[in-house]
């Protein structure tokens, strides 16, 4: 655990390396009469997230290694957890793309079939199910567009019908 | 007495057949939220806050309540059934939750569960009625000042009070800060931290962005990890003879539970505490009470009542801050609390002035909450069996596609999905790593609160720090503040001295 602790530590460090020079934009110092600037809060506060996580990473090192010392607790199940990730990620990407409803049945196909093992049936029910569900709660009734991309088209006889 | 004349006007709110419909909803929902192994009440109100648009802010807010009470109800279900608490909060229920499914008691320990559950909540809505207008009016008083070191204070708890990592919380801590400042200057104006001028930063970062992030898609990463074997369901009998000797067994824990109910109606008002550790203090106070300690942890019905009396009164003692002061006792009131000025009800003194019909509508939707959570919880134990036998991945794809949508519909901007994607990833990497969530989500919702109080507090005095401990209040929050956060080193100093010098191997 040590070493994911440093890893997260420095990477932690970095993000407040970079909060600060964003921060700086704005005055971070004290002005006379009105107390601090506008990039005083988020640069200062940064700066004890620096010291902080500087802290967690100095203490990891002057600490002993324990027996068995593992890299990361359970390691057997990162390649489900970063292959969910991984789908999830894909899932956004393709939205840009090919619109939410496309994007998420075909998250919900490859989800379930190759993280469940589901059989064919319950895939086709969950995945037909869910886009309707969502058109008629977010579209119809909320009046919230999802995104379409390139199959925004095909909607168009349906908007005619419902709205 | 005024406040009978509010609560009366309250329930004739609460009782319209929208919000008693709603209130139903709700606690159906958050009961099988709650149920679910991995999601409790902060996850289920996360997922769902995006869906409440459908109905009116003030049914929304009602609803969402539902669903935070109906969850704290339901997380004893999974403890019992499987031996896995559906929630933290629920942890010390399967201490004799499940030696008694064990045991084949499984119908009597979710009828004791339910009815523990009624007893604390009730008790504690009680307290919530009596303390909620001198909170209030007391608050009235407060100035930027107060309210800097009040959520200071807040913060300080988690450093002094928390139990997890001290630089760890801090951490967390900044970094919501951090988080809560990006967007616009609240006084000058000024774009800062938009991370080369990307426009979806100029809104901010929404607390539901985060809190989508790091209770929807880290959850169910983190639950992934966890649940890799499916458990085995407990079937649970239920009869009315099951239920006459439970309610039997309740009478008898009349002690154990009203002190439950006020310990945890406390516990549950400070923000590093809460729920889980009010139920785990309610189990321990109950055992070391009992005639029969060595009974505790072998399927003793007063183990089950003891914690959930103490995490229901815990989730109604953490609104009260949130009501009253604007400052949230818990991660979920939090979210109730972003919910709520999302929808331009700001909570604090003035809503009890500005909106007296909402905020007892509200409270009174407590008291329908509790008594419809006790009746449906009961009655649908058949069905809570069943869901539990529900594969998990199915749960998890409706919860990752939800997550998606929902984090889309508020602002409708992808920008926000990617970003949830980006704190679930995330969120689940701390949470490995120890670091505590909730004050992280915390401090997003409280950082704007927290950064224009101390401007302002200075701009006031004209620069003058001491302002914040010249003024009564301020300086007895202040001084509460400065000593929850050297409580870590004392206890550090304590146990050095009463350590004797380590001997060289």
């Amino acid at each position: 655990m040590l070493a994911a602790d440093r890893i997260i530590a420095l990477a932690l460090m970095g993000l407040s390396l970079y909060f600060m020079w964003h921060a700086t934009v704005l005055p971070i110092g004290w002005t006379d009469g009105s107390g601090p600037g506008g990039g005083a809060f988020p640069f200062w506060l940064s700066a004890v997230m620096l010291l902080a996580s500087g802290g967690i990473l100095l203490r990891s090192i002057l600490a002993h290694p324990h027996e068995g010392e593992k890299f990361f607790p359970d390691a057997d199940a990162i390649p489900q957890v970063a292959g969910v990730a991984g789908l999830l990620i894909a899932t956004i990407a393709a939205t840009h793309v090919v619109g939410a409803y496309v994007a998420l049945m075909a998250f919900m196909v490859i989800y379930l079939r190759l993280f469940g093992r589901h059989g064919w049936g319950l895939i086709g029910i969950l995945t037909l199910a869910t886009p309707v569900f969502l058109f008629f709660f977010f579209e119809v009734t909320l009046k919230i567009l999802l995104p379409k991309g390139i199959t925004e088209p095909l909607f168009i006889p349906l908007y005619a019908k419902f709205f | 007495m005024e406040i009978f004349g509010l609560l009366a006007d309250g329930f004739a709110t609460s009782l319209s057949p929208l919000n008693l419909m709603i209130v139903i909803l709700g606690v159906t929902a958050g009961l099988f939220i709650g149920a679910m192994p991995g999601l409790g009440s902060v996850n289920g109100v996360a997922i769902v806050l995006p869906l409440t648009f459908i109905v009116p802010p003030s049914s929304a807010i009602i609803l969402l309540a539902a669903i935070y009470y109906g969850a704290m109800y339901g997380g004893a279900i999974s403890s019992i059934l499987l031996g896995i608490p559906g929630a933290s909060t629920a942890v010390a229920t399967t201490f004799d939750g499940r030696p008694m499914a064990r045991q084949g008691k499984a119908g009597l320990a979710l009828i004791a569960a339910a009815v523990a559950s009624f007893v604390g909540g009730t008790i504690s809505v009680v307290l919530f009625t009596l303390f909620a207008v001198p909170l209030a009016d007391l608050a009235l008083a407060f100035g930027p000042a107060e309210e800097f070191a009040l959520v200071l204070m807040a913060f300080t708890t988690f450093v002094g009070l928390g139990g997890d990592d001290v630089l760890k919380t801090i951490v967390m801590i900044c970094l919501g800060l951090v988080l809560s400042t990006v967007g616009l200057d609240l006084i000058s104006g000024q774009p800062r931290l938009i991370f080369g001028d990307l426009p979806g930063f100029y809104s901010g970062i929404s607390f539901l962005v985060l809190a989508i992030g790091v209770y929807g898609v880290g959850e169910i990463l983190y639950t992934i990890e966890t649940s890799r074997t499916s458990p085995s369901v407990t079937p649970a009998k239920l009869s009315f003879r099951a239920l006459g000797e439970g309610l039997r067994e309740m009478n008898k824990l009349w002690k154990t539970m009203s002190f439950g109910s006020v310990m945890g109606f406390f516990v549950g008002m400070l923000p590093a505490a809460g729920a889980t550790p009010a139920a785990l203090m309610s189990y321990g106070m109950a055992k070391t009470f009992s005639k029969k300690p060595e009974t505790f942890g072998r399927g003793n019905i007063e183990g089950v009542a003891a914690p959930e009396t103490a995490n229901n009164a815990a989730s109604t003692g953490s609104l009260l801050p949130m009501l009253t002061l604007g400052i949230p006792g818990s991660p979920t009131t939090a979210l109730l609390l972003g919910g709520m000025v999302m929808w331009g009800l700001v909570p604090g003194p003035m809503l009890f002035i500005e909106q007296p019909d909402f905020v007892w509508g509200l409270i009174s939707s407590l008291y329908t909450a509790n008594v419809a959570a006790v009746l449906i919880n009961i009655a649908l134990i058949p069905l809570f069996v069943w869901a539990l036998r529900m594969p998990f991945t199915v749960l998890c794809a409706l919860v990752l596609v939800l997550c998606i949508v929902g984090g889309y519909a508020p602002s409708q901007k992808l920008h926000d999905v990617w970003l949830i994607a980006l704190f679930g990833i995330g969120g689940y990497l701390l949470r490995k790593d120890d670091y505590p969530l909730a004050p992280l989500v915390l401090a997003l919702v409280l950082g704007p609160l927290m950064e224009t109080s101390f401007r302002q507090a200075l701009i006031s005095s004209q620069g003058n720090v001491f302002t914040f401990v010249e003024r009564p209040l301020s300086g007895l929050f202040m001084a509460l503040a400065a000593l929850f956060f050297v409580l870590p080193l004392l206890k550090l100093l304590r146990q050095r001295k009463s350590k004797p010098p380590a001997v060289a191997e």
